[in-house]
């Protein structure tokens, strides 16, 4: 019997395939790791298990055909998806947008931005072995879910953007509730402070974990708060301004090393900023129509047109090659996602296996945005 | 680094007609590069020199053979650079992952969508769709699209 087993293992190093449906890989993607002992020596991050062909569907549908997809390419910032492909169209086929309705998109899209940051808030601890201020961040996001459910009838795949304007109106009972949610977030700083940022033990699950500095983030192309933790104030909002974005006084806020732990704080200092912007946006809230009069089918002229804007994980870009009538010809998301993943490639190797999941969850990565 | 500045180191490695400048406002890019197969390395090598970090590769299928496009973007001023390189089809393009990282990916999702191969590319595999799918969806000969044209039928 003795000479039926297998020959013993010699090898140092064995491969760990953590995913597809690992709950800290938040959607479906995997690791598969090389490792020595319990440290990493290889890693190769595998996508496509969400892949839905986002990019051919746009190529058999009418412009507004394609509105309701781009939300659901990264599900926790749909908004700001939303507009930026509306935002896209819009400057191709030169549409004109009132003021009002600019601002609508503005307060809304900084509602997601804040409520993608407070799910990310919420999971990133939870995966770091602290359960109670995911209840506190889901507990205020429900009530942005709610505001935002009133005004564009869902809760998660916003498509609340049309050509020319948004679908609905803002009304009173909007204003007065995101008005309550910013007093009411604000004065959740304190608590989420001392549940998470004074906690010794995530301080030492964080600080000089998955250091990513300026030189690995320009090779990779990471954008959005990884950079900025990485002391880059880069910003589309700022560098590239859209929208009404330049109308409003914010600020962007940056790190020094690069670690999980600037990244974290990035983004509870980008939540205040948001806050803030909706804020002068609704002080400021001009009256007037939501939609301007706008063709029946777009049809932009003929050409290949790039649109970049600000979502919650970076610079998101809408590439699209249009031959002339109202069908795209060609429909490309440079999702920030991706390059923020890619990243992990060399990131990881030298670390070890508990800090993935630190420098996963920091990363702040959306699986179905990277798949399309 | 300027616009000017920009250029100057652009045009040491394409001849200078072949950058054109575009409106930022219009179409969203600076400057539009019409790159040959033997330049693509050069361009992201002075692209790297500029400072600037590669944003997307990505490709567009036409009746005449596909087109690969790259963006360049800098995290200092706006400087999107478009680099359009024509291929006749089944041509292959020279990687550029050792001058930008990024390029790894990129490459491997034109590869998949599109069947472009890269040379050179350390690890060319399929990325969002199965290891053993045998076919590039994103070609105009493959699925429901409206229309397949020629390049000139848009950029003229």
């Amino acid at each position: 019997m003795a000479n039926e087993f297998l020959e013993p293992i010699t090898e140092q190093t064995f491969y760990l395939n953590m995913g597809p449906q690992h709950p800290s890989t938040h959607g479906v993607l995997r690791l598969f790791l090389k490792l020595d002992g319990e440290y990493i020596v290889e890693a190769d991050p595998v996508v496509g298990y969400g892949h839905r062909g986002h990019e051919k569907m746009a190529e058999s549908h009418l412009y507004e055909q394609f509105l309701p997809n781009s939300s659901r390419m990264d599900y926790l910032a749909g908004l700001i998806f939303n507009h930026g492909y509306v935002a896209a169209v819009e400057k191709m086929a030169s549409i004109e947008v009132p003021q009002r309705a600019e601002y609508i998109r503005v307060i809304c899209a900084e509602l997601n931005r804040i409520s993608s940051h407070l799910l990310w808030f919420g999971t990133y601890i939870m995966d770091l072995g602290g359960f109670t201020p995911f209840l506190y961040s889901f507990d205020d996001r429900e009530n942005i879910l709610d505001i935002l459910d009133r005004v564009s009838g869902s809760r998660l795949t916003y498509s609340y953007c049309r050509f020319g304007g948004v679908a609905r109106d803002l009304d009173d009972e909007f204003i007065k509730a995101t008005r309550e949610f910013i007093d009411r977030l604000r004065g959740r700083w304190n608590d989420y402070h001392n549940l998470v940022t004074k906690n010794v033990i995530f301080i030492h699950r964080a600080k000089d974990v998955g250091l990513i500095n300026r030189e690995l983030a320009l090779r990779f192309g990471c954008t959005g708060p990884i950079l900025r933790a990485a002391g880059v104030g880069y910003d589309v909002r700022k560098a590239e301004p859209y929208s009404v974005y330049p109308e409003f006084d914010f600020e962007i806020p940056t790190g020094t090393t690069g670690d999980a732990l600037d990244r974290y704080m990035v983004r509870l200092q980008e939540m205040e900023q948001s806050l803030r912007i909706i804020e002068q946006a609704l002080d400021r809230l001009p009256e007037g129509p939501i939609r301007s009069a706008v063709p029946h089918k777009v049809r932009p002229p003929k050409g290949d047109y790039y649109f970049a804007v600000e979502s919650a994980r970076g610079a998101l870009g809408y590439y699209i090659v249009s031959d002339g009538t109202s069908y795209p010809y060609r429909l490309k998301a440079r999702v920030p996602s991706y390059g923020n993943l890619q990243v992990l490639t060399d990131v990881l190797p030298g670390t070890l296996v508990a800090d993935t999941i630190s420098i996963l969850g920091s990363i702040d990565i959306v699986v179905p945005e990277v798949d399309r | 680094m300027s616009l000017e500045d920009l250029k100057e180191e652009l045009s040491k490695v394409v001849e200078p007609t072949a950058i054109s400048p575009r409106d930022h406002d219009k179409d969203g890019c600076l400057l539009e590069i019409r790159a040959t197969v033997d330049q693509v390395e050069s361009v992201a090598k002075a692209a790297r020199q500029a400072d600037l970090f590669l944003e997307s590769i990505t490709a567009t299928d036409f009746t005449n053979g596909p087109q690969v496009i790259y963006h360049y973007n800098s995290f200092v001023t706006i400087s999107r650079v478009l680099v359009r390189v024509p291929l006749a089809r089944g041509d292959s393009v020279p990687t550029i992952s050792n001058v930008y990282d990024a390029a790894l990916w990129y490459e491997r999702e034109v590869f998949d969508l599109f069947g472009i191969r890269f040379d050179n590319h350390p690890d060319l595999r399929r990325i969002l769709l199965p290891e053993d799918a045998d076919f590039h969806p994103l070609l105009k000969d493959y699925g429901k699209v409206h229309a397949f044209r020629s390049r000139e039928d848009i950029y003229g």
